[in-house]
């Protein structure tokens, strides 16, 4: 398994490609990586989140070329500024909103190498409504009708583990593996931060990740803060504060970025 | 008694019948509510710590509920949940996603979050802590939760701060159950935005008993929660 820095990552990746980021809202996001790609000059992004602060920094930024996503929240902070005001000036070109389920079928969808998975979440809603290439596909067996949630294939995956080994498996110790080994699984390159190159002598369904799944390893202790990581630590709410303090002032905002 | 008590009260009684099922509560009085019907009424109630795991009326936990277990519980129909609504319309339809046009929203909010999938597989509530024609709206901005006209599971009840309602109202319109001590018709025609349906009689929403009220009290001994509800 190759290890990685965090620059050599971004090193492989290209302007235009769909990018998917795991965690969840302000919860163990792989946010080394998402500084660099940040700091980078990768853009036209596709980005596909459940969106915390990796999507409000890579918006205001303006890399978004589309943005896929069920919701964008800091938790603690409910609304994601620097998202906001994307969103309400208009400088993110596309979006796909979707349903929280639809997103994870989506992940599971391309995992499984299916064109989409059925599901009647979405129907009725307004997801339908301003998501026009969403289809919906009558079944086969009882004729009713549902949402054929298309796969959401991505070029590369990040994710944040609380410990990895140099051979490529991964361990998360807090309470929710969230969805990083479906955004693992549907991407050509996954590549998975860590805090420690170690694992832990915990129950084996700990270990989330194998190696089919990765393509690198990063060390990046502290590398899902200011954003939670339990038991190693947990969200930084002042850190997160301060960053959503600089929404209004874009000024503020690049130098509140060179600073991490 | 308080309108909070009355509140989290009304809320406690969306959840009876639910037996084993996960409910949801998203705010403070609905999640007192949740704590008060497992207490008296739904001991099976699966209650969680809004992170993944399930916890005992007394914060012990009891199992594991992540997220994509929830994706699984409430396709599996095994679930109520009480969200909020930032526009909810006369069939239950209902809007957390944005304000204005989606393409340029004039306020960008949270997006549907599980609104579509949880309104059309399971038992779905709401609770609104300032009843007003801003948020009882004829049409709602994007369409979240879908509502009664739309193909909704089950939009069981909508408790605010005037009254509570369900949607049993012709063609599934928005029905008034109840009115809290004090409230007005008059007061809850003009703030909300859409015709109501009205039983001939309209019942006063009921205070709690002194079980009812030890209830409350143990899951909130200083009414933090309840005192921040305001008529």
């Amino acid at each position: 398994m190759r290890q990685l820095s965090v620059d050599e990552v971004i090193g492989e990746l290209r302007s235009g490609m769909t990018i998917g980021i795991g965690g969840w809202g302000s919860r163990r996001k792989p946010m080394a990586l998402v500084y660099a790609l940040a700091k980078s000059d990768l853009t036209d992004l596709t980005i596909v989140s459940y969106g915390g602060p990796d999507v409000g920094i890579l918006c205001a930024l303006g890399k978004v070329k589309k943005l896929v996503y069920g919701f964008v929240s800091l938790d603690s902070i409910p609304l994601e500024p620097h998202f906001r005001v994307a969103r309400q000036k208009g400088t993110i070109p596309e979006v796909v909103e979707l349903d929280e389920g639809m997103f994870q079928l989506g992940l599971r969808a391309a995992a499984w190498n299916v064109p989409f998975l059925p599901t009647r979440a979405g129907l009725g809603s307004g997801v339908m409504d301003v998501n026009p290439h969403l289809k919906t596909v009558e079944c086969p067996y009882t004729g009713e009708e549902l949402v054929a949630m298309p796969a959401l294939k991505l070029d590369a995956a990040f994710v944040h583990m609380n410990r990895a080994d140099a051979r490529g498996n991964g361990q998360y110790l807090g309470p929710d593996p969230y969805f990083d080994d479906w955004f693992c699984m549907a991407a050509d390159k996954a590549y998975m931060s860590c805090e420690k190159l170690a694992l832990e002598d915990a129950a084996i369904q700990t270990r989330l990740i194998n190696r089919t799944m990765v393509d690198a390893v990063v060390l990046a202790p502290g590398g899902a803060g200011f954003t939670e990581c339990p038991p190693d630590y947990p969200r930084d709410e002042a850190a997160q504060k301060a960053y959503a303090a600089t929404a209004k002032d874009p000024e503020a905002f690049r130098a509140w970025l060179e600073a991490q | 008694m308080s309108l909070g008590d009355i509140c989290a009260l009304a809320c406690a009684e969306t959840f009876k019948g639910d037996g084993n099922a996960m409910v949801s509560p998203m705010a403070p009085i609905p999640k007192l509510g949740a704590k008060v019907c497992k207490a008296l009424w739904e001991p099976d109630l699966v209650l969680t710590d809004g992170v993944a795991t399930i916890i005992d009326l007394d914060g012990e936990v009891e199992g594991w509920m992540p997220f994509s277990r929830v994706f699984d519980t409430l396709w599996n129909k095994k679930r109520h949940v009480m969200m909020g609504a930032t526009q909810i319309d006369a069939h239950g339809n209902q809007n957390i996603s944005c304000i204005g046009d989606f393409a340029k929203p004039k306020v960008q909010l949270l997006g549907v979050r599980g609104a579509p999938g949880n309104t059309i597989c399971h038992p779905t509530s709401y609770w609104v802590a300032s009843h007003s024609a801003k948020v009882f709206v004829e049409r709602v901005d994007m369409i979240s939760g879908i509502g009664t006209d739309r193909g909704a599971a089950e939009i069981r009840r909508v408790v605010t701060n005037l009254g509570v309602f369900d949607f049993l109202g012709e063609g599934g319109r928005m029905r008034v159950v109840s009115l809290h001590p004090g409230v007005e018709r008059a007061q809850v025609e003009a703030a909300t935005g859409f015709g109501l349906a009205w039983p001939d009689e309209v019942p006063v929403t009921r205070e709690p008993t002194a079980d009812e009220l030890a209830a409350l009290d143990r899951f909130d001994p200083e009414r933090k929660i309840r005192s921040r509800v305001e008529a």
